[in-house]
């Protein structure tokens, strides 16, 4: 099997279509977005005040959202974010398998690329399947989605409070659209996502 | 326990600091395990109302901690001195945010150390972590251990600040490393 060939053969999605469709009437979903292009994407998709864009903290997207969906378990929180970040990242994987939280997904937005640094290729774009190391770690539930119809049908997974946590690898491809930038005070995204959810803001 | 040749027998000070994090409205413990902290992980995952998560690295403890004060809960990191390196990029999180921060580091590379490879992360622990803006605070005597933690947490979540507690190694003891 030429995994290789995968990435760059296959038909693959518009990142900024894929995301829109994902976050499509989202209802309680609280969003974290990793680093880089997943930010914009979310934001392009429309902002939100129960979206919070990371800006840094590499590797962090999907721990934050651990840490978010232990303290809501009655919402779905979903981690967007890129290969790249994600495999920053990889040991936290066994760490959301371990903690078990069932109203956790884990999105990956995956180009085989490092998109925001002049596309050089990633481990996923030489092979590596981030959703079999998911699922070795233990997911509830895995998925690769490659097309339109896969997204349609994964959007009503992400707004679950239970059965996960899910990972789920969407191919997208090696595109720079144009930048859509969100805010960037990390304190103000922090007040904003903790007023939507109606705790105290200091 | 943490057996000791040149020490009174101790205050129950992990039992302590169990109960200010508890009175501290602590709800999530995120670890990487530490001899010197195992009794404190043993009684928050004894805890119903406390998550306990273990960690491949410490700086996931510092992202998780940060998605929880997002979703309103207040959480602990416990780490060993060598997780303090693994951190730092992570901990740009903390200042970036302003998000309340609580880790109690246990101390290796101080006291009665034996072994050399773990001197360097041992005294480059304090200054990293004020380059980064985490206020430290030490504990050298298990009496003093509460109320520290105490004022650490009242810091950390009332002031909005990163604050870490070392736990120094002579608090927990030399290591034992022949007989059993």
């Amino acid at each position: 099997m030429d995994r290789q060939m995968n990435a760059s053969t296959s038909p693959a999605l518009d990142r900024r279509e894929a995301v829109r469709a994902l976050l499509a009437e989202r209802g309680d979903m609280l969003v974290v977005t990793g680093l880089g292009s997943p930010s914009y994407d979310a934001f392009a998709a429309g902002d939100h005040d129960g979206t919070f864009y990371l800006w840094g903290a590499m590797g962090g997207a999907a721990l934050v959202g651990l840490g978010l969906a232990l303290a809501q378990p009655g919402r779905p929180v979903v981690a967007l974010t890129g290969d790249g970040e994600q495999l920053m990242g990889l040991g936290g994987l066994a760490t959301i398998a371990a903690a078990k939280p069932g109203n956790l997904s884990i999105v990956v937005l995956d180009n085989g690329r490092f998109g925001e640094t002049g596309m050089q290729l990633s481990h996923t774009g030489l092979g590596l399947d981030l959703h079999r190391i998911a699922e070795a770690a233990g997911f509830a539930a895995v998925t690769e989605i490659r097309d339109r119809a896969g997204l349609d049908a994964y959007r009503g997974e992400l707004r679950r409070t239970s059965g996960g946590p899910r990972f789920a690898t969407v191919r997208i491809r090696p595109e720079n659209p144009e930048r859509a930038l969100p805010a960037r005070d990390g304190i103000f995204l922090k007040n904003r996502l903790r007023g939507h959810l109606g705790l105290p803001v200091t | 326990m943490h057996g000791t040749n040149d020490q009174p027998p101790a205050r129950d000070w992990p039992l302590d600091l169990y109960r200010v994090l508890k009175e501290a409205g602590i709800r999530q413990a995120t670890y990487v395990p530490d001899a010197g902290h195992a009794r404190l992980i043993e009684l928050f995952q004894a805890d119903p109302e406390v998550a306990t998560t273990v960690l491949t690295t410490e700086e996931e403890g510092v992202a998780i901690g940060a998605g929880a004060w997002l979703g309103g809960q207040r959480s602990v990191l416990l780490m060993q001195s060598s997780g303090v390196g693994n951190c730092i990029n992570m901990m740009s999180l903390l200042p970036a945010c302003r998000f309340p921060f609580l880790a109690l580091v246990t101390m290796r590379g101080e006291w009665a150390e034996f072994n050399p490879w773990q001197v360097p992360m041992s005294r480059a622990t304090e200054p990293v972590l004020a380059a980064i803006g985490v206020t430290t605070l030490r504990v050298d005597r298990g009496e003093e251990a509460g109320e520290t933690v105490s004022a650490a947490a009242a810091l950390a979540f009332e002031a909005d600040q990163p604050v870490a507690v070392l736990l120094s190694q002579r608090l927990i003891g030399r290591k034992k490393w022949t007989g059993k």
